[in-house]
């Protein structure tokens, strides 16, 4: 098995799936010649050629609305918007016109596309490049919503995107592009989209992350251990659908839940997430769920981003929180 | 010593003024004999039949809408030209991207009337494009159908399909971030796509001239690197020529056209909309004398192919199929919200087949 960190098995996913169906594209601004600004897909063009992965004008509606367009003829492209913030260029072509086009023609049509945009902080990039927006796309009908964590994850689930014939808002975090490196098997494999993993078992508290925050909970929960508290901690994964069995189940054991979440605090994926738990098992709860997350102020790049990010301290406080409820 | 003076290239970009294409004068005559497009009597009358057949359609539309019978809808008389030339220039392979008021191309490329009667009422069911039908359904956000268009000939070009999509939009689409990046692409990527912009001198209740202040709309291609042509909108024979134009040019591979169509709506915007408001009589009346049922009549009743018989007949016949379609509409089986549900995603998820609980 090969030894890859997370953009180098994002792009081995892409190039199983460009292998494999020749209706698979990508393009989004810098792909191809340099693959991207962080050369997630370098040496794809090389490999399939420039009518598969191709440089396109510097304009995100329109990859966005491109990839749409082709969507409808039978393709299934992977468009890379380059930084998270500039999704807002793109919103009405990704979660309205891509994320409706199954309801608007009632199953005529489908968005078979992969949006692609690295995201998320502690990288000190320029205003805009960081921010989380997980939380616009799921409260849009339509669309799903994918967050890995890890090398072997990005692989799966991006295989999995690839093939499904609804649009995906795919989320990389740009801190774990080149974090570290796992084992990922070669060739294809999927991971289900929906689907929640546990990623440390413990019996006293679940700590539910997503992305980079999963890395930041892995922490607080040696941290606690140290303490004589086992904490469980699950990564979700997908956003949506959620896996709330999964959550069910671990507070179920465990009684107590905080969700940390580097999204402002506000409406967000954590508040979905208590809302699903007080409708599925508030009777297991011995103690309110509590988020730790980002204050409601926009992401301030570089300054004061490290304290601004939840740290394994935050998520620590917050589950003594819970657990002396 | 003489001085020498080189004479310096303008550093200025120019613009010249168009003149829109015409070719059918309004009362009936031929003022382009080299530019009449190769039309056989049938077609000749096939056109006037559908330009016939939308108005009185629009007509009825307008009541129907009044007596509830309707949705949201678009009225389009005034236009009957832009709309059913344009589509009528095309093959039935070509694919249509809409904006909402151009529910005529859709029917006349082949979308049942009922269904578009459908998605006026808002039933899923006028969407469900049928699998030989060439169109997408008609877009409401101003200009995001002009992408699409452009994403779709990508696909014709990358299949190596010899077929071009053709989008509408307005005026005021013509102001949309949407519409300048898809000529961008369209001339980056040289694909075949046609971009039609009926200009009915208002977006709403918008003048045209405070819509840009570009010398026309078909100035617009300069700066993508594409053709652009300005057409009288309401002359049937011009709009049919030039679309041909552009359709040949996207299948030759020579990339994409920007039409500007010179047209006006009689009607409101919707039927939530008193034009009393932002226009006058005069200005209606002045448009009136260019109607291109009256000027196409004219033209054919010269050629022996027409007669106000044959208008009369067209219209019971329109009314019939308009009374038949709507009546089918409204037999068409209620939407359900666990139905609707289902077409959020391919498989439905667990959190909305458990929300479908609060519906059944």
């Amino acid at each position: 098995m090969a030894q890859m960190n997370m953009l180098e098995a994002l792009r081995d996913a892409m190039r199983v799936e460009l292998k494999q169906d020749p209706n698979v594209l990508i393009f989004g601004e810098d792909v191809g010649k340099v693959g991207g600004v962080f050369r997630v897909t370098e040496g794809l063009q090389e490999e399939f050629g420039e009518e598969r992965v191709f440089d396109t004008p510097l304009a995100e509606s329109a990859i966005a609305g491109m990839a749409v367009g082709m969507g409808t003829q039978g393709f299934r492209p992977i468009a890379e918007i380059q930084f998270v913030g500039f999704i807002y260029e793109a919103l009405d072509q990704m979660f309205v016109q891509a994320a409706r086009m199954r309801y608007r023609s009632g199953g005529r049509y489908n968005s078979p596309i992969v949006f692609r945009t690295p995201f998320g902080g502690g990288v000190k990039a320029a205003e805009l490049h960081t921010d989380s927006l997980e939380g616009l796309a799921v409260q849009t009908p339509g669309i799903k919503v994918i967050v890995p964590s890890n090398p072997y994850d990005a692989k799966g689930l991006m295989i999995s995107a690839i093939r499904d014939n609804d649009p995906v808002f795919f989320m990389e975090h740009l801190n774990l592009y080149r974090a570290f490196r796992d084992e990922v098997p070669e060739g294809e494999y999927t991971i289900e989209i929906g689907k929640a993993n546990v990623v440390r078992e413990g019996k006293d508290v679940t700590i539910i992350a997503y992305g980079m925050m999963v890395h930041t909970a892995k922490k607080a929960a040696e941290e606690l251990a140290k303490e004589g508290i086992e904490a469980e901690v699950i990564d979700l994964r997908t956003l949506l659908p959620l896996d709330i069995d999964t959550l069910v189940k671990s507070i179920q054991k465990t009684n107590r839940a905080i969700i940390v979440q580097e999204a402002q605090k506000t409406s967000g994926v954590a508040a979905e997430v208590i809302a699903q738990i007080n409708e599925k098992a508030i009777l297991h709860l011995e103690a309110p769920v509590l988020r730790v997350a980002g204050p409601d102020t926009v992401y301030p790049f570089a300054q004061v981003e490290d304290a601004w990010l939840p740290s394994p301290e935050r998520v620590v406080k917050a589950a003594k929180q819970v657990l002396n409820f | 010593m003489s001085k020498v003076v080189t004479k310096q290239p303008s550093y200025e970009v120019q613009s010249e003024p168009v003149q829109p294409l015409s070719i059918l004068s309004p009362e009936g005559e031929i003022v382009a004999p080299d530019l009449v497009p190769s039309l056989s009597d049938e077609q000749l009358k096939e056109i006037m039949y559908r330009m016939v057949f939308t108005r009185t359609w629009d007509e009825r539309a307008v009541n129907l809408g009044r007596q509830g019978r309707l949705g949201f809808y678009a009225p389009v008389s005034g236009q009957e030209a832009s709309m059913v030339c344009s589509e009528y220039a095309l093959v039935k392979e070509d694919f249509v991207c809409p904006g909402y008021r151009d529910m005529p191309q859709l029917v006349w490329h082949g979308l049942p009337l009922y269904q578009a009667f459908l998605y006026s009422r808002g039933h899923q069911h006028g969407g469900q494009i049928p699998q030989d039908v060439n169109v997408l359904m008609p877009q409401i956000i101003i200009g995001a159908q002009v992408l699409h268009a452009m994403g779709v000939a990508m696909a014709f070009k990358k299949k190596g399909e010899k077929r071009v999509a053709i989008t509408y939009t307005g005026d005021g689409g013509s102001s949309e971030g949407d519409f300048y990046e898809a000529l961008n692409y369209a001339g980056v990527f040289k694909l075949p796509v046609i971009f039609v912009v009926q200009n009915n001198g208002y977006a709403i209740t918008t003048p045209y001239a405070k819509q840009t202040a570009a010398l026309s709309v078909a100035h617009k291609a300069v700066a993508a690197g594409i053709k652009g042509v300005q057409v009288d909108g309401m002359d049937p024979l011009a709009v049919y020529k030039a679309v041909s134009e552009a359709a040949e040019r996207g299948r030759n591979g020579e990339g994409a056209t920007l039409i500007e169509l010179i047209t006006y709506r009689y009607r409101p915007h919707s039927m939530a909309d008193d034009t009393t408001k932002y226009r006058t009589k005069d200005e209606e009346n002045d448009w009136a004398p260019r109607d291109p049922l009256v000027r196409f009549g004219k033209y054919l009743e010269a050629k022996g192919l027409w007669s106000e018989e044959d208008t009369n007949r067209v219209k019971e016949e329109a009314k019939a199929t308009v009374n038949e379609h709507i009546k089918k509409a409204e037999q068409t089986e209620k939407m359900t919200v666990s139905g609707l549900i289902d077409t959020m995603f391919e498989k439905t998820p667990q959190h909305l087949e458990e929300q479908k609980a609060d519906f059944q």
